[in-house]
């Protein structure tokens, strides 16, 4: 299908980006990779009066280490976090996450700032960001915030950013110094957007789990941190950890269900997915 | 309806020409350039069938806005056919039997030409990877893993 006519600008600087979102308000959307977008406008399942492109705003590019974390900017692509050095040393969850992200084409061109942006419950990064920790920068035409990932990602399609808004970086904090970190995904096909996804970090004291976070992708309509798993697997050794952390994520959860999956398959899927992270990070040296 | 006037290039040769802002680079190249090599199957991002080079990446031109390419090279298969880049390809899709009705072939040529550019000699496994996201609906993949495994070891 084709999309409805729309106007198109491609933005300077960050003012114009600004005055035209206050002018259009909701009949205006933000452009960066398009991969979400166009395909959405193709399928006429949205109809923006203006499209804003704000790919040629240098401030939104960039990978930086800096005392708080490694700070990306939104416009990102996912091939160049596939191949960055520092986010492989500094953010060794997202680096894990990346090659789940689509495929090849669609990584040279989509952005992790439109990912974030977005907040598809099926998508990896939100899930990644919440179980590290990550704080999102936000700029507005009334200055900047930074928003943690926890207050960020608010429901289907639906985060803090308010309508003039843009996301600026995204930084992840330092792991702590014992984190082990687990990315897996199950789908029908590889590259296929994930039916169940887990992102998890934790450490390991004395052979015992300390400190697990676990974030899920289509864990629920916005990634959810388990935190009764998380709970339930404290102080134990890895085997009993992941037993207990599966059993205990029912409270956690609440999948969606759909033609690709019912939400029990999911929970199920879920609970396969928590035992072989943990066992993972259990038996990784 | 609002027109934006473009200038980019296109198998190197410099073009400039007019296009609504909704128009996708695909519907540009064909409708516009009359280049129909580069196919356009879904027109939401998961067939391939449009996948073309944008400074230099392989990318799904039905999710790219012709207006957004002011300024770009872009090649598609015609281009990369006359330079013959990607000769050996062909000649192994043909070899291979990789292609029956040949509506996705001009994008599995570029998607696989970027991964022989950046591996030298992929695995099968790297090879169906890369390729995850070109669908095919006669040859099954086997053949066309066969061609592209046969062009990197040419
Ligand atoms: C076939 C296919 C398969 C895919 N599979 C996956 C997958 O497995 N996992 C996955 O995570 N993704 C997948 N994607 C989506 C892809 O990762 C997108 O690139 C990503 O979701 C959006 O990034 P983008 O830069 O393309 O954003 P766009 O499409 O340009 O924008 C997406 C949304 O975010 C807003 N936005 C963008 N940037 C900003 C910003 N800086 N500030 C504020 N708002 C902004 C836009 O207004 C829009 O609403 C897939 C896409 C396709 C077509
Ligand atoms: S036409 Fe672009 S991916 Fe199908
Ligand atoms: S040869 Fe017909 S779709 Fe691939």
């Amino acid at each position: 299908m084709k999309a409805a006519a729309f106007a198109y600008l491609r933005a300077r600087n960050i003012g114009e980006v600004f005055a035209a979102l206050a002018e259009h308000g909701s009949d205006a959307r933000v452009l960066a990779g398009g991969q979400s977008l166009i395909a959405a406008l193709n399928l006429r399942l949205s109809e923006p009066r203006l499209l804003v492109d704000i790919t040629g705003l240098s401030e939104l590019r960039g990978i930086v280490v800096t005392p708080a974390g490694l700070r990306i900017g939104a416009l990102t692509r996912h091939v160049e976090i596939l191949r960055s050095a520092e986010v492989a040393r500094h953010a060794p969850l997202l680096a894990q996450a990346v090659p789940h992200v689509a495929h090849a084409a669609i990584r040279n061109r989509g952005t992790i700032g439109g990912s974030l942006a977005l907040s598809d419950p099926a998508a990896e990064y939100p899930a990644v960001a919440l179980a590290c920790g990550a704080v999102m920068h936000l700029h507005g035409p009334d200055g900047r915030r930074d928003v943690p990932a926890e207050a960020f990602f608010r429901g289907l399609y639906e985060t803090a950013l308010g309508e003039t808004e843009l996301l600026e970086a995204v930084t992840f904090p330092p792991p702590p110094a014992d984190a082990r970190h687990a990315f897996d995904e199950l789908s029908r096909r590889h590259g296929d957007y994930a039916l169940v996804g887990i992102a998890l970090r934790a450490g390991l004291r004395d052979g015992l789990v300390r400190n697990l976070r676990a974030a899920f992708v289509n864990g629920g309509l916005r990634p959810v941190l388990a935190t009764s798993a998380a709970a339930a697997a404290e102080g134990l050794p890895p085997a009993e950890a992941a037993e207990a952390a599966a059993a205990a994520l029912d409270r956690d959860l609440d999948p969606p269900g759909d033609h690709h999956a019912s939400a029990a398959m999911r929970l199920h899927l879920a609970r396969v997915l928590t035992r072989r992270a943990i066992h993972s990070i259990g038996s990784a040296a | 309806m609002s027109e934006t006037i473009l200038r980019l290039t296109v198998n190197g040769e410099a073009v400039e020409a007019t296009a609504p802002a909704r128009t996708h680079l695909i519907d540009f190249l064909r409708e516009r350039l009359e280049l129909t090599g580069s196919h356009a199957g879904c027109e939401h991002g998961v067939c391939g069938a449009c996948t073309v080079r944008v400074n230099g990446d392989a990318v799904r031109g039905c999710l790219v806005l012709a207006a957004a390419c002011e300024g770009a090279e872009v090649w598609t298969i015609e281009g990369l056919t006359a330079t013959g880049e990607v000769a050996a390809l062909q000649e192994a899709f043909r070899e291979r039997n990789a292609l029956q009705c040949g509506f996705c072939t001009p994008g599995m040529i570029v998607a696989a030409a970027e991964l022989l550019r950046d591996v030298k000699s992929p695995t099968r496994e790297e090879i169906r990877d890369h390729m995850s996201g070109n669908y095919c609906r006669c040859t099954g993949y086997h053949a066309i893993v066969d061609a592209i495994e046969t062009a990197s070891r040419a």
